[in-house]
């Protein structure tokens, strides 16, 4: 797949820019005290129009979150933290209101995400119906849709058509900032591919693309930088070739030991596991699994740093050790 | 697979007859078992039927006594009584009633509009005041408009219908006086002058009755299903396409919590019916239910038995009204998918 640089409007000013974003939950434990939960610490992200930026983690690290902050629909009792622009605009709740699902959309994961007694016709519409009744026919028909397709109701739909009925939402609000929450689980290798070219010509015609994935394979074959996500921050941001090749060119530890843990990498575990949201280390998230941890690393949290034509949060990562 | 959904209206036809049949066959076999128990338990207590009858026509000798003992059958075993009762039953003849002395069809048709009216004003009250609620608690969850509407449920789901009509009655009409204090029509009139607001006038308190004792059940199972749909992945969605407020619940909200609350309505009607029964004697409205009770109490056999069959027939009726009202809305149903709800 070719992937074309475009730039649309001011190439300086990203399409996304996230700033030091943090996301907790108010809970109440067991003693009926308040406590805050971190699940985002600290985000730093930028994304640019005509690419693809996948942000690759485990599960349960708080990635959906991220679209939900980004969207402005996170539950009730969380509370959010740091700055998003859009187009260097200040997203607050209002602006929020106003762009997601029009200049900014999620495309979800499953069927689930559809009203399951609304036809996929007017569900493809949604309340603000951009598009008339014809365009969206024929988008249907680019989709490989049938043409009943938007009589039927979700449950009528194969899983492949009704991912594809919750793309063309993305597409008819002629969205510039797509984020895409798991659009491959539960797919077939040929239909997973399907989805992600969809995302790819996307990007190529200048939007931007945020997937959310924890399949690195497919996010190295189809992103252009890969974010990589852990315990509810970014670590790392890597060009899409650092991941093909090895773990030399990408700058963190975890990166690295993400690379070894694919089974055509070796298939090497990392040992421990990801922290919880309720007790995360004082210092570096990644500190107490990294084999490299200093007395600093347990101390103070490092900040993102650009290195090499990407970024990383690590003391220690350096310069491309000589050939 | 995915293809022979599309609307067949000849099949869909097919399909609600086939409902329609089975219900049908449910609901006679049903009258059937509850006429054979009521009349088992009626031929099991203390009342004696002809006792009761010679009471309004004064002493009679042994002789006569028993010659009308003969002329009814009483002395014959029940199962003999049984099968007379059914037959006649069969042919329309549900007998003469002993306090009216007239047919007990007659009766029941007479006193059934006015519970009919009863009944339908309270339910289609209670049925949109609770629906409405409802959507009210499930979209302000645990906001003070849900803390205040869930306790008003509570404390109405627990006051005895007898009670508050007692007072809506004390209040109402004999201290205010906007309402009469009893009976269907004002007194003194004959039925067929009666004119429409006046019936409307005395219907007013006892529906009022009625349906304030019965919207708290579907106003906290709507509540309940809104929250459910609103922590579903496609509100979410929804709501990450900018939908908010009174658009997500017009669009998703309504659409998918009208359903339930419609069957569940539709199933009500028996406790309605229950419910009837002490509104109408508060208020002495001359409905099926204070009839059922004066059976009861004078042991008037035929019309007791009859009115028993006949809120039988009434809920069944109300029941299947669910069932197929379902089958016709809900598109999963509508299209034989599942076979659900049966």
């Amino acid at each position: 797949m070719e992937k074309k640089e475009y730039r649309r409007g001011d190439p300086n000013v990203p399409l996304l820019a996230v700033n030091g974003l943090s996301v907790s939950f108010q809970m109440y434990d067991n003693t009926f005290e308040q406590r805050a939960l971190q699940v985002i610490s600290e985000l730093h992200l930028q994304v640019h129009a005509g690419e693809i930026v996948a942000i690759a983690g485990a599960s349960g690290s708080g990635k959906s979150l991220l679209a939900a902050a980004i969207l402005g629909i996170l539950p009730d009792n969380a509370t959010a933290a740091g700055e998003l622009r859009y187009k260097g605009q200040l997203l607050v709740p209002k602006l929020q209101k106003q762009l997601s699902g029009t200049e900014i959309a999620l495309v979800p994961q499953s069927v689930d995400f559809l009203d399951p007694l609304m036809r996929a016709g007017a569900q493809a519409d949604g309340h603000r119906k951009p598009r008339p009744t014809k365009e969206r026919r024929r988008l249907f028909q680019r989709l490989d849709l049938p043409k009943d397709t938007e009589k039927c109701y979700p449950y009528q739909l194969s899983g492949g058509m009704a991912r594809r009925v919750l793309v063309s939402t993305a597409l008819l609000a002629d969205a510039q900032l797509i984020i895409a929450d798991e659009p491959t689980p539960g797919m077939s290798l040929e239909q997973a591919l399907a989805a992600l070219k969809m995302f790819r010509q996307m990007a190529d015609d200048g939007r931007a693309v945020v997937l959310i994935t924890h399949d690195i394979d497919l996010a190295v074959s189809f992103a252009d930088r890969i974010a990589v996500f852990y315990a509810g921050t970014i670590v790392e941001i890597a060009n899409a070739q650092d991941f093909g090749e090895g773990p030399d060119a990408l700058r963190h530890p975890y990166s690295k030991a993400l690379w070894r843990a694919l089974p055509q990498n070796g298939f090497e575990p990392i040992a421990g596991s990801q922290p919880y949201a309720g007790r995360l280390p004082k210092g570096c998230l990644f500190a107490p699994r990294c084999s490299r941890s200093t007395p600093q690393c347990a101390q103070k949290a490092p900040s993102m740093r650009a290195l090499r034509g990407g970024e990383v949060r690590c003391f220690y990562a350096h310069g491309r050790p000589k050939e | 697979m995915i293809f022979h959904h599309l609307d067949q209206p000849a099949r869909r036809g097919g399909r609600i007859a086939l409902l329609l049949l089975k219900n049908s066959i449910r609901m006679l076999s049903l009258l059937f078992a509850v006429s054979l128990i009521s009349f088992a338990l009626v031929s099991a207590s203390p009342i004696d039927p002809v006792q009761q009858y010679l009471m309004g026509i004064g002493p009679v000798s042994a002789e006569q006594r028993a010659e009308i003992e003969a002329y009814w059958g009483m002395d014959k075993p029940p199962a003999a009584r049984y099968i007379h009762w059914l037959n006649a039953l069969l042919h329309g003849d549900f007998g003469i009633s002993l306090l009216y002395r007239r047919p007990v069809l007659a009766i029941i048709a007479e006193r059934f509009l006015n519970s009919f009216a009863l009944m339908l004003c309270a339910w289609l009250f209670s049925g949109m005041i609770g629906y409405a609620l409802g959507c009210i608690m499930g979209m302000y969850r645990e906001k003070w408009q849900d803390q205040v509407l869930r306790r008003l449920c509570y404390l109405l789901s627990s006051v005895p219908t007898f009670w508050l009509g007692l007072v809506l009655l004390l209040l109402f009409a004999v201290k205010l006086g906007w309402f009469p204090v009893g009976f269907s029509t004002p007194i003194g009139i004959l039925d067929s002058e009666v004119r429409i607001w006046q019936r409307l006038h005395h219907l007013a308190l006892p529906a009022l009755t009625l349906s304030l004792l019965s919207f708290s059940n579907i106003a906290l199972h709507t509540r309940q299903k809104m929250i459910e749909v609103m922590n579903s992945a496609y509100i979410l969605f929804a709501r990450a396409r900018g939908e908010r407020g009174w658009t997500l619940f017009v669009r998703h909200g309504l659409r998918n919590t009208i359903l339930p609350a419609l069957t569940l309505q539709f199933a009500s009607f028996a406790e309605l019916f229950g419910g009837a029964v002490l509104a109408e004697n508060v208020f002495s409205y001359a409905g099926l239910g204070s009839a059922l009770s004066a059976a009861g109490l004078g042991a008037d056999v035929p019309l007791l038995l009859g009115i028993t069959l006949f809120s039988t027939l009434f809920v069944c009726v109300g029941n299947m009204a669910a069932n197929l009202l379902y089958g016709v809305i809900d598109p999963k149903l509508r299209d034989g998918v599942k076979q659900g709800g049966d």
